[in-house]
């Protein structure tokens, strides 16, 4: 058993068993600090894998932003500690769709993929042309790729983000400034 | 290390996350199921990269893109589960879907 093999392992036993406390935990806020462990330990099974910039990336946008972001909207929703956090009355029905769609993907993934083992050390094929990266992972590779090859996917993203920026602004804040002339008008409810 | 052990892994966290969107009754927790299902995607993503040695980085690449586009979602979630806080005042999905109120409850 190789040291990598070892740390996945554990890596694995800490997501699996983070991620059920997530689903699980009656507390909204420890569902989100129990997610924290989840991404954290997924960042670490990225490192692992050789993915090194995608690992830190997955650190700053996921445990730093998105997180910050659930927590916050837990807090602006007043989520009482202990009661709205609680599964509801179809959790049979979600056990066994989730139990089933782990069990057809395991079985898919098991029957096609059995026997092949990834090489953690070897570099890239050269088939792209261009001048193979030190490391496959690292951050000059990626970015090469990125701004290189996948640029016009990059553009497409950023005005995405753009999108979903107004869409937000414009969804969350239409509301109080109907009420606002509501209430002016003197026909507030 | 076998390719087949970052497969089960993602597939475990999939069922987890599939559970979590459908058990959860507040919305923001089942949008935390959805954050667990982007996850094992983008684990094998990574998995399948390394195992191809793509010269491009598609696995990480695209990775990178769902980072990115589950930024973008979680922000547009959080504000339509605001929107619905303020105009019902609760965000227990059950009882949006059972109460099915015509007329939203302003909130001043």
């Amino acid at each position: 058993m190789t040291p990598e093999l070892v740390v996945f392992w554990l890596l694995s036993v800490l997501t699996v068993a983070s991620a059920v406390m997530v689903v699980s935990t009656p507390h909204v806020v420890h569902a989100a600090l129990w997610l924290v462990v989840t991404l954290g330990a997924v960042a670490g099974c990225f490192l692992v894998l050789t993915a090194e910039f995608v690992a830190w990336v997955q650190v700053l946008i996921y445990v730093g932003a998105v997180v910050v972001l659930l927590l916050f909207a837990l807090m602006l929703t007043r989520s009482p500690a202990s009661t709205t956090g609680a599964t509801s009355r179809n959790r049979p029905v979600a056990a066994f769709a989730g139990f089933s769609t782990f069990g057809v993907l395991a079985v898919v993934l098991t029957s096609g993929f059995r026997g092949i083992v990834l090489d953690l050390d070897s570099q890239p094929d050269q088939l792209g042309g261009a001048a193979p990266p030190e490391r496959i992972g690292d951050t000059r590779s990626v970015g090469e790729a990125i701004f290189t090859h996948w640029v016009l996917a990059f553009e497409v993203l950023s005005v995405i983000l753009l999108a979903a920026l107004i869409g937000a602004i414009v969804v969350s804040g239409r509301v109080r400034d109907r009420d606002r002339q509501k209430a002016a008008a003197g026909g507030g409810s | 290390m076998p390719l087949l052990q970052p497969l089960l892994l993602s597939s475990a966290l999939f069922g987890i996350g599939v559970y979590g969107v459908l058990s959860r009754r507040n919305a923001v927790l089942a949008l935390m199921g959805v954050e667990l299902m982007l996850n094992a995607v983008m684990l094998n993503l990574v998995a399948f990269d390394v195992w191809l040695r793509d010269s491009l980085l598609t696995g990480q690449v695209f990775t990178l893109f769902v980072i990115a586009l589950a930024a973008a979602e979680i922000g547009l979630g959080l504000a339509i589960v605001l929107r619905l806080f303020r105009a019902y005042g609760t965000v227990d999905v059950d009882a949006l879907a059972d109460d099915r109120r015509a007329d939203p409850v302003h909130v001043t």
